[in-house]
Formats: structure tokens, sequence, C-alpha cells
């Protein structure tokens, strides 16, 4: 009986102490857990609704919404759509909403901004203006526009502002009366719905994110290839050398990788341009007799982002190649392999890890990168990132610009899982 | 009993923060920012009024949207751009300005007077170039577009805005009716066929210190750039020069973001920067015309014959519109990306 209640006791004390193990591992890493979705998941996730999301019309016009849902879309409203947006205009009482139901209408159909602001803003007359207009006396006071039938405030707001006969207002309205809009998605992808729902391409002159996406990986991987290109040999020729000469020489790469971008940017501004050193040389050399233009276009870019990468290609491949046995290439070359034949065949597939790596770094870091091709690039330069903050800062079109960025990570994501498929091998980022 | 002073002190290092109240004021910075520190800031802090904190940002309203949204408005007083003040004060992003408080309205210009924003310069956007390098002076828009009388590259702002009124009037369309003949759309048509023929020569530029460093540095004939930085490269010995026919004049602002604790002192500042006295002090330092009329008075010739408002630079000017880029801005800024893919 005593020996049982041993056994129970100590396989109940085993456990207790495993739980208690893990519970500590647990903790350890929870700050990083919790750092990760708060700072990490939670914003990714609220920028992936931000993009689907659309409660702007559905909040401010909610009587107009249901007022046009039997509506085809192509015959001119019925004069009940008109009475409502009558009502739901005078029933906004912030005027912030009516603002932000502004933008999004003009998002849709430019002058929808002024269009909105103007009508709201005759509903609601501010209390000074108004003050004015009494003390002028009402001469010939039209009645409240509030009170007259839906034929009449038809005519009335077309009188008013007679761009509320176009359509195009109106099927903004009813489209946008869901709350989730698959739009700014389209738009991100320069595809759009039309008012009965078809999803076609946009005109050919405003088309611009699929050509700007395309630039976006296209820059990138023109600014991987030159990065690998170069770092290969440079790290070659670092992990040959004898541990402290190596260290000295690793810190002249991490200096750059230490100073501000914008900073280095700045540099190259005043390496590259026309009277710049880079361009005395080629004239003084003879290679060239009038300066060639390097900056504000691809060019600049380029070689400025090159230089800006290259340490994420430069470390990856070293600490891969410290770790080759310089004896492969010793043994192959000693059992007869020309040392060329011998280095590609022995020594590059050991380093294909730290290519790949280096690689898939650089290739990421740039699909994100702003400030540089906003600086050193011209008006076809710009990367997906740029527009972006364009539709943040400048447009303040929320939408569009978490729909950019959903665009950007499913493209990426896309990229990533195809390249495990390829390369098969397990990646390590290190 | 000697504890009485220590607790005298404590109170009043306590009472201090409150006394000595500060003020955040954000600006763009630049040689705009150093007059405004010299002409508004100082001033201010000299008389009692707050502590200025300053703050450079480069115009994004994002900031003041996500503080007044998250209810969390550190910034009290900022200068925005016109198109984002009627935005931003339809969209409830500032405060209503008690114009009472501010001055008398008849003093101001016509366009510095808003609900939500007292116009505190105006400034333009002008043709510049080098006056070493060229001989003959460009006068008109198409003298911008004429590669074969001046070869070479020209300096524009990267984006749409600005942009297309020049190509109008490079084309022929007096400045009155630009903005008319751009709402159609023949006439953006027109605009970006004009902007298409000059395409191989533009070198696009992203900030405003760029243009007058390009002139210098002769990766340009000429440049589009704010007549104040062409200004401030002048007072360095620069000998670059400002063509005015058929510049953008516009205006900034001072707004106040909905929901700053320290209204009353916000209010209080932007009073004391609109005065007559402060506006004129501000013009000797950067060449941005006053917006309160008063101020032009206090001026000499030498300083009035630089300014956007003088007579002369303002004859052919065009006022920057507002109510068109606000409907017209968000299509055009995305056809204008469209384009330079292409």
């Amino acid at each position: 009986m005593m020996m049982a209640g041993g056994t129970l006791d100590l396989a109940t004390q085993l456990r207790r102490a495993e739980r208690r193990r893990k519970q500590r591992a647990v903790a350890l890493t929870l700050p990083l857990l919790a750092f990760l979705v708060v700072f990490f998941l939670v914003p990714l996730a609220s920028l992936l609704v931000r993009a689907v999301e659309n409660p702007e019309v559905a909040d401010a016009l909610p009587r107009t919404g249901q007022a046009l849902a039997g509506w085809d879309r192509n015959s001119p409203p019925d004069p009940a759509a008109y009475a409502a947006v009558i009502a739901d205009l005078s029933a906004i009482e912030d005027t912030a909403q009516a603002g932000v139901l502004a933008r999004r209408l003009n998002s849709e159909v430019p002058g929808g901004r002024s269009l909105v602001m103007n009508t709201y803003r005759i509903l609601h007359p501010d209390e000074e203006e108004a003050a004015d207009a009494e003390g002028e006396g009402e001469g010939e006071a039209q009645p409240d526009i509030r009170s007259l039938t839906p034929e009449q405030v038809r005519t009335r707001l077309i009188e008013t502002d007679p761009r509320w006969e176009e359509l195009p207002y109106w099927q903004a309205i009813a489209k946008n009366s869901s709350r989730w809009t698959p739009d700014y998605l389209l738009a991100a992808v320069d595809l759009r719905r039309t008012p009965q729902g078809d999803i076609v391409k946009v005109p050919a002159d405003e088309a611009a994110f699929s050509d700007i996406l395309g630039r976006t990986f296209q820059m990138s991987a023109v600014v991987t290839f030159f990065c690998l290109l170069l770092a290969y040999p440079l790290a070659y020729w670092l992990s040959t050398l004898p541990e402290r000469k190596a260290n000295v020489l690793l810190i002249l790469v991490l200096l750059p990788f230490w100073t501000s971008v914008l900073v280095r940017i700045a540099a190259w501004i005043v390496l590259l341009q026309n009277n710049g050193l880079v361009n005395r040389f080629l004239m003084w050399i003879g290679l060239t007799d009038t300066p060639i233009p390097l900056l504000f276009n691809r060019v600049g870019v380029i070689i400025a982002m090159v230089h800006i990468l290259l340490p994420f290609a430069i470390l990856p491949l070293y600490s891969v190649m410290k770790s080759v046995p310089p004896n492969y290439l010793r043994a192959a070359i000693s059992l007869g392999s020309a040392p060329f034949s011998a280095f590609v065949r022995v020594y590059l597939p050991q380093t294909y890890p730290g290519v790949a790596a280096g690689g898939l770094l650089v290739f990421i870091t740039s699909i994100g990168y702003y400030v540089t091709p906003a600086l050193l690039g011209g008006a076809g330069d710009q990367m997906l990132s740029y527009y972006v903050a364009q539709y943040t800062n400048v447009e303040v079109n929320w939408g569009m610009a978490c729909a950019l960025g959903g665009v950007l990570l499913t493209a990426t994501l896309v990229l990533y899982s195809i390249y495990r498929k390829v390369s098969k091998a397990e990646l390590s980022l290190g | 009993m000697k504890l009485k002073p220590v607790l005298i002190a404590v109170a009043a290092l306590m009472a201090l923060p409150a006394m000595a109240q500060n003020l955040t004021v954000v600006n763009f910075g630049g040689a705009n920012g150093a007059a405004q520190k010299k002409a508004y800031f100082e001033p201010f802090e000299k008389a009692g009024g707050a502590k200025i904190v300053p703050v450079e940002y480069n115009g994004e309203q994002a900031k003041i949207k996500a503080m007044v949204e998250a209810k969390k408005v550190t910034w009290d007083v900022v200068e925005v751009e016109s198109p984002d003040l009627s935005r931003g004060c339809d969209e409830g992003l500032f405060e209503k300005l008690d114009w009472k408080k501010i001055g008398n309205k008849a003093d101001f210009q016509k366009a510095a007077v808003h609900a939500c924003g007292v116009g505190t310069f105006v400034w333009s956007t002008v043709m510049a170039y080098d006056g070493d390098k060229l001989k003959k002076a460009p006068t008109t828009w198409a003298d911008f577009w004429d590669v074969k009388k001046y070869p070479g590259k020209r300096g524009m702002r990267k984006g749409a805005r600005y942009n297309l009124e020049f190509a109008l009037m490079a084309d022929g369309v007096k400045p009155a009716d630009v903005y008319k003949v751009l709402a159609t759309k023949d006439g953006a048509e027109r605009a970006f066929k004009k902007l298409t023929e000059l395409k191989p020569n533009i070198q696009w530029w992203e900030a405003g210190a760029q243009p007058p460093q390009f002139l210098v540095a002769g990766d340009v004939v000429m440049t589009t750039a704010y007549n104040g930085r062409i200004d401030a490269a002048q007072r360095e010995g620069k000998n670059l020069k400002i063509t005015w026919t058929g510049g953008i004049y516009d205006l900034d602002y001072w707004v106040m973001p909905k929901g700053t604790p320290n209204k009353d002192a916000a209010l209080k500042f932007i009073a004391a920067a609109s005065s007559a006295n402060a506006q004129a002090e501000y013009a000797k330092n950067i060449s941005y015309g006053p917006t309160n009329t008063k101020a032009l008075g206090k001026l000499d010739a030498k300083v009035l014959g630089q300014l956007p408002t003088s007579a002369a630079n303002s004859k052919s000017a065009l006022q920057f519109g507002i109510g068109f880029w606000a409907d017209q801005g968000e299509a055009l800024e995305k056809r204008f990306s469209a384009w330079a893919a292409q």
C-alpha cells in the first residue's frame, strides 16, 4: 500500500515539475508573444479590416441607402431618394460626419466632396451667417425644404446644385451603402465595380497600381541581384582571412550600416549630381563628354539602395562561408578537379543557404523602401510604399492606403511561399 | 519651523509646470521655421505668453487625424496648407476659432479669414533660374516649355498639383481660365499632353529645399520653386532669379487641432502671430507676404518688391484653386501616377 502511494506521489511530483517548467518557459516567452500580438498582429489585422471597411455612407445616409435599394442604377433615381438625402443630411449633427461622408464620396466620384458639403451647409447654416441673413431681412423666404413633397425636394435640390441630377453621384451612394466593400482592394489592382456590380478593368490612363507593383518587385529584384553579385566575392575574401583581419574589415562593412540612411542618401546626391565626383571622374578619363544623368532616375535609386542594403547580403553569406570547411575544396582539387570547376561544384552549393538568406533579406527589405526612391528617384521610380504614404498623409484615404498595404503583404507572402517550395531547404535568416 | 520655507519651495516647484506653460507649435521648419521663431516664438515667450516647443512636420494630416481620433492631442497650434484647412475643418479635425479674440476680420485678406484657421502668410510657386547661367531671362511658361531656346533640364514638383496649371498656361490658357479648363475632361487631357512634351526634360523634386540646390548645382536650367526658398538662397549670395508671371499663390494657415488642452494659450499665440507688427517682422526675415494688410505699411519698398503679394508680382498670378483640388485632387494625382509610369 505504502509503496503504491509513494509511486503515485512521485508521478504527481514529476508531472508537477514538468508543468512548472512548461509554465516557466511560457512565462519567459510571454513578453515577446504579447509584444508580437500587440504591435504586429493586431495592427496587421486592423489594417486588413480597414481595407474592406466602408461605414461612411451607411452611417451618414441610412435612409437614402434604403430608398435606393431597389433602384436599377441606370434610370433617374426616385424622388423619394432625394427626400431621403435631405432627411439624412439634416439629421447629421456633427460636421465631422458630413466631412467624412464627403471625403468618401469624393474618392469615388471627383466633386462628391463639394456636392455633399454645399448641400449640408444649406441645411445647417452657420449661426453667424444666419444672424447676418436675418439682419438683411428675409425678403422672399423660401419654405423649408424639409416640409416639401419628394417631387418638390427633387426640383429644389437640382436648382441649388445641378449635379444632383447626375447619375454617378447617386450610383456612388447606392454602391457604398453596404458596410463592407471590395472597392479599395479592387482599385489597388486596377479593377473597379460598375454600378451594376460587374468587375471590370479601369481605363488605361487611370491604371497605375499594377505598374507600380510590378516596378516595386522589379527594382527589388535588380537590387537583390547586384547586392549578391557584390557581396559574394567580398564575403568569400573575408572568410579566407584570419579572424582578426576579418573582424576589422567587417567593421568597415558595418560602419555605413550604422550611419543614418538620410545621411547616406545626401552623400549619394553629392557624389552623383551632374558636376559631382563620379561624373567629373568619368569626364576626366574621357568616357563621356557631357555628364551622365545618374540622379533622380532609376539608376540613382538602384545605386543607393544597393549600397544601403549590401550589409544584409554580406553578413549571412559570410557566416555561412565561415562554416564551410576549406578541406573540401582542397580535396576536390587534389583529386584532379580544375580549381574553377571545384569551386562551382563543391564550394558554391555549400554556400546556397547564405545566398538564399542574404537574397531574401535584401529583397524583402527593399520591397518596403520609401525614403530612398522618394529622394533619389523621379516620378516614375516610386515604389508602392510611396503611394501608401501618399494615401495616408496627403489624400487621407486610409482605406486605399490599407488596401495597397494588403496587396503588398499578400504579394510578398505568395512570393515567399513560392520561394520555400522551390528552395525546399529550411531557411534560417541568421 | 524650519519646515515652512521648504514646504513653500516644494509647493512653488509643483506649481511651476502650471505657470510656465508649454505650447507646442508645429510648422514646416527650414527657412520659414527660422523666420517664425524670430518673429513669432521669441517675442511671444518674452511677453510671458508660454514657452513655445517648436515641432517640425511635413504636412502629414494623418498625424492630426490620429491624435484627434485617439483624443490625445499633443499639438496645440499647427501650420497647415490651404487644401488641408478646408478638408480638416469639414471633417472636424480643427477647433472653430473665436475671431473676436484674434482681431478685426476686416484687417485681413479675404482668403485669410476662415472658420477654423487664420491665414498666416502668402507664398507662391514660381519659375526660378540661375541669373549667372541664363543670359536671356525666361518670362512665360511657354519659355519654360521651350527646350530649343533654353536647352537643359527643368525641375518640377513630383505630383499633379501646380504642374497641370503651369502646363495649361504654357499651352496658352489665360491664368483666369486655368481652373475652368482643367475641370473639363478635355482640359485635363490637354494639360497631361502638354506635360508629356516636357517629360524627358523634367527632373522631379520632392522637398522644397531641392529646387534651389538643383539650380546651384547646375542640374537644371529652370525649375518651379517656392519663392521663399529662392529668397533664402539669394540671402546666401546666390544669384537665383524669379519669374513671377503665372505664379500660383496660396496661403498657409494656423489651426488648433480639436481637443487641444491649451486652447486659450493657443488662441493667444495665434492672435499675437497675426498682429501687424509680428507679421511685418516675419516678412523681413523671409519673403512671404503678410495676410494682415496693416503689416504692409510697416515694410519698405525693397522688402515689398520681393513679396508675392506686391502689385507687380501678383499682376498675372493665379490663386491656387483650393475647391478645385479638394474635389479633383485624388483623381488627378492618381492619373499623374499612371502618367508617370508610361
